[in-house]
């Protein structure tokens, strides 16, 4: 955690407490919005033809029983969106280093890179991909990358939190309490199958925080057990014991508690016992993000009903100093994940089913600043990935000759327009009643024919 | 292992720089203060105002507090009071027995749990005794046993790898020999939820615990207002970047709500964090890639001079005023006895008791250890319902059982799962106490337990397991093993009744000493995840 963002520590802060709904939020600064998803019940349900430990949003007057029919009943084939997120706000003029602008070594002093350091960016020479972007590039050659080069929105707001809002609600309002893809959901969704709006980071994202229908967040893509140096029969036995310990009785509130938790432990285990793990048909970065997408290849490929998925991308991306070393890390282990995880939908023949859309809330400033790092932009970078993607850039890169007014880059794309397209294009569903002047936005080809 | 400080020029800040000279205008206000009888009386005193003040602000002294039933025979001596001889036990103390199972008790929720024989020890104090060796530790803490190392076997690095700070304090806790001294730290901790997360050095982190350590038996004015100025406070809670151009008001709404008086009781109002805010302002830090945030310091040009008004009372008050209104608010007694007793009990303190602990902190000018003396003594400590142990005090005190050291570093991500990470609360309003377990929770305990018992497990099939070891043996060993934890008669039976029926399971011949070995590992096993284990 780098200095200046402590609000972003505190909007965090209320992210876990939307999280847990219920629990009451922690109190919010003036002007800030609340995350979308606020208040929505909170159950846990274990899906066992899921394999899965579910935390499910919404909908709490369904008995979870429902969910279990809901999930064996919906129907898999549908089209699916992935959502990264590069969390902090992204510096996309490392993702993708004007090397080629003149006033680029300028301003960059110490963190510019240098031409032929890394490949240039096919579509505009002065383009050059950071190195850790490689697999980026390679997908880009592949033509299986559209490319925005400067995405944002009029009169960018340079807070974390609240740009981060509006990219989760698509829309530029403090006050939305459902995201964008929870519309879509609330739209075309299952009412009993939470599956279909998925979060992989334990919490709900407030970009699938749905009206109506139920959506779930798993903490682990991994399988549930327990371990002991015991094996068959005696370990059979122990368990015996371990459930015993949690059928007695208690006598008071915490023995109730520890009896209870030991009883659903045992019950958990004998239900997931058998489902540990998941195998995967390509190499994935050894890392938390890679092994979470290799779990989400698994599930799409054992055929659960998954629509849209939300996952953050591999670190954090707030570099107000040091930014050389963090961002060329997490940005490496991210697009290494993400190069994986397309060979692995390539090589299970579900390439067709899958696009990725990554984001983040906002660019980082031209002018690097006093510690080697970067503070808030304005225009960031977004990338659309998959087979089907058009593999075109959207919008040109604007430029450093000329900045806004606060000295940021300008914005040659609106995040809305390429919601309008991937809904429309992708998921096949009008933009109109998701997002709010659906109308006036361009809508770039992001979908091959 | 000396407890690692860091220099003086980055752990607190250097001399206030002198303020500039100003006029002073002289008021006459009016307080309450304490008579030897219990009641209150007004007392005047002249209140030095940096601007002039209103010709009719408020002077004092505000509503009379309650009155306080009976004079205190003296407050808490700050040097430590020669234990007591024999088991003379104060009015209102518990007066039950004071065995081996109360000893318990007292070393896991005042500690971290006993080593094996520590609690026999206790009983010999007497319940007293036991309560002052506790509560009144002489000079600096001792750590005993080996070093704390990495897996490799390194030393700790605390200040610079990942984990090892929480590995640093996990050690104190297992080793120290004032363990109410580390239980207090994790109190405060907890009180003052602050996390690395928004700190930019884990040394910072360090350094604030090592207040909790000096304070936490001491004056809770002390204590809040080292807190309050504290570099990894003023990062986490925006106290640094709280001027008057600009109020942040995020630490003065948390000093009240969290801290100090807590919310929804009409202690405070909306007004009055807006004026915390502004009498907290000032405080600021350089930053550069090197140091993180250092130089913390106060800029009286960042501080606002002018009037506040805090719970009514107006004043040109700074960040210590800020401390003090809170303590001396009437709501505040209520707040401190009641937080520090649900970390020492599982239900509120009986009315009586409650008022007896209010009168002690008030009457002693809010000093921690009588309370907590007091608490320490009283029936419904040693009467009332078990506790579920947090994560850490179970870690601890398992290590403790078996005399196994910090020789790893897996505890960091083990504990991750487990919902505890020290140094990193997971916001701040701290750990909720209700929510330790949870089929997550309770796998993470399981998984923490089968480490903690890693090189004590045996093994199945090197040929060297007894061959015809009874059940009643086997739970024996097991139970040595563990250094003999007191068990529930049914927790022992079960047990009892597993031993027998693993031996049903051997139908061949080389099954009799696998088998027998496998199941001294479920004993082991399911003696650490039992609840006799997890509560405290």
């Amino acid at each position: 955690m780098h200095n200046c963002c402590n609000n972003y520590t505190r909007s965090q802060l209320l992210r876990a407490g939307a999280a847990e709904a219920g629990k009451g939020l922690p109190a919010i600064e003036p002007g800030m919005p609340e995350p979308a998803g606020t208040g929505l019940s909170r159950r846990r349900f274990l899906s066992r033809s899921a394999g899965l430990a579910l935390s499910v949003y919404g909908a709490s007057k369904i008995p979870l029983s429902a969910f279990e029919t809901g999930i064996a009943q919906a129907a898999p084939g549908d089209k699916i969106l992935v959502s990264v997120f590069f969390d902090g706000g992204i510096d996309a003029m490392s993702v993708l280093a004007p090397v080629g602008d003149p006033k680029y070594a300028a301003l960059r002093p110490t963190l510019a890179a240098k031409a032929g350091d890394g490949t240039t960016f096919g579509e505009d020479s002065r383009l050059q991909w950071h190195p850790s972007a490689a697999g980026l590039a390679t997908l880009h050659a592949e033509q299986k990358v559209s490319v925005f080069p400067a995405i944002g929105y009029d009169h960018p707001d340079q807070s974390h939190f609240t740009s981060r809002h509006y990219y989760e609600i698509g829309e530029l309002n403090v006050g939305f309490r459902t995201g964008w893809m929870g519309r879509y959901l609330d739209i075309v969704g299952d009412e009993e199958n939470p599956l279909q709006g998925l979060s992989m980071d334990g919490s709900l994202s407030p970009m699938i925080a749905t009206a109506q229908k139920p959506v779930a967040a798993i903490d682990s893509v991994d399988g549930y057990d327990l371990w002991a140096a015991v094996s068959d029969p005696v370990r059979a036995e122990m368990f015996k014991s371990f459930a015993k310990f949690g059928a007695l009785p208690a006598d008071s509130p915490a023995l109730a508690q520890v009896r209870r938790a030991t009883a659903q432990t045992d019950k958990l285990r004998t239900e997931l016992g058998g489902l540990g793990g998941f195998t995967s048909p390509v190499p994935y970065p050894d890392n938390y993000f890679g092994h979470k997408l290799a779990g989400l290849a698994a599930y799409i490929a054992a055929g659960l009903p998954i629509r849209v998925v939300t996952i953050s991308a591999a670190g954090g991306y707030d570099t107000h100093s040091g930014q050389a070393a963090d961002l060329s890390d997490n940005l490496k282990d991210t697009c290494d994940g993400l190069l994986a995880f397309q060979r692995d939908l390539e090589n299970r023949g579900l390439a067709d089913r899958v696009l990725v859309e990554v984001w983040s809330e906002f660019g980082r400033r031209p002018e690097e600043n006093g510690s080697a790092g970067t503070d808030h932009g304005a225009a960031g970078c977004a990338f659309v990935i998959g087979s089907k993607a058009n593999g075109q850039m959207v919008g040109e890169f604007p430029g450093l000759e000329k900045l806004d007014q606060n000295d940021n880059l300008r914005v040659t794309s609106d995040f809305r327009g390429m919601y309008c397209s991937l809904l429309e294009q992708w998921l096949g569903q009008d933009a109109g009643p998701i997002i709010p002047g659906a109308a006036g936005f361009a809508r770039p080809t992001l979908v091959k024919a | 292992m000396a407890i690692p400080q860091s220099k003086p020029s980055s752990s607190k800040p250097k001399h206030k720089k002198q303020r500039r000279h100003q006029r002073v205008w002289n008021d006459k206000h009016w307080r309450w203060v304490a008579t030897p009888d219990g009641d209150w009386r007004v007392q005047g005193y002249i209140f030095k105002h940096k601007h002039k003040p209103k010709k009719h602000h408020f002077r004092g002294p505000g509503p009379k507090p309650p009155k306080r039933a009976a004079a205190p025979a003296a407050t808490a001596a700050p040097t430590p009071a020669p234990p007591a001889t024999g088991d003379s036990r104060p009015a209102g103390a518990y007066q039950g027995p004071f065995g081996v199972p109360q000893a318990n008790r007292l070393l896991h929720r005042a500690g971290f749990g006993p080593v094996p024989g520590q609690a026999e020890q206790l009983v010999s104090l007497g319940l007293t005794g036991a309560v002052y060796s506790l509560t009144r530790p002489s000079g600096a803490a001792n750590l005993v046993g080996p070093e704390p190392t990495d897996d490799d076997g390194n030393p700790l690095a605390p200040a610079d790898a990942w984990g090892h700070d929480g590995l640093w304090w996990l050690d104190r806790m297992v080793r120290s020999d004032q363990p109410l001294v580390e239980r207090l730290a994790l109190v405060f901790h907890d009180w003052f939820a602050t996390s690395q997360d928004g700190v930019s050095k884990p040394q910072q982190m360090i350094d604030q615990s090592n207040l909790f350590r000096a304070y936490g038996l001491g004056s809770f004015l002390d204590l809040f207002k080292a807190v309050t100025v504290d570099p990894a406070m003023l990062q986490w809670l925006n106290g640094a970047e709280n001027t008057k151009s600009a109020p942040n008001e995020n630490y003065a709404r948390e000093m009240m709500e969290l801290f100090s008086l807590g919310a929804d009781r009409g202690a405070y109002s909306e007004d009055d964090v807006r004026e915390q805010a502004r009498a907290l302002t000032g405080w600021r830090y350089d930053w550069s890639e090197d140091e993180g945030a250092h130089n913390f310091r106060f800029d009286p040009k960042r501080h606002d001079e002018k009037l506040k008004t805090v719970f009514g009372q107006t004043g040109n008050w700074s960040w210590e005023d800020s401390c003090r209104l809170c303590v001396g608010n009437p709501l505040h007694p209520s707040f401190f006895v009641d937080k520090l007793w649900s970390y020492f009990a599982a239900t509120p303190a009986p009315e009586a008791t409650r008022n007896t602990l209010m009168q002690t902190y008030v009457s002693s000018g809010w000093q921690i250890r009588p309370v907590l003396e007091t608490i320490l003594l009283s029936p419904e400590f040693y009467d009332g319902p078990p506790m579920v142990k947090p994560p850490v005090v179970q870690l601890a005190s398992m290590l403790r059982r078996i005399g196994r050291f910090v020789d790893t570093d897996s505890w960091t991500w083990l504990m991750e799962a487990t919902g505890q990470v020290l140094f990193w609360p997971p916001n701040v309003a701290g750990w909720d106490d209700n929510r330790w377990l949870d089929t997550s929770r309770m796998r993470a305990r399981w998984n923490v337990v089968d480490y903690v018992l890693d090189e004590l497990s045996v093994d199945a099939w090197d040929g060297s397991y007894s061959t015809t070891e009874t059940p009643e043996e086997a739970l024996a060993r097991a139970q040595a093993v563990w250094g003999y934890p007191e068990l529930r008669d049914e927790t022992r039976a079960e047990l009892l009744d597993l031993a027998r029926r693993c031996e049903l399971t051997i139908t061949a011949k080389w099954q009799r000493g696998p088998y027998r070995a496998m199941r001294q590992n479920a004993l082991l096993q399911l003696i650490g995840v039992s609840p006799d284990l997890l509560l405290q």
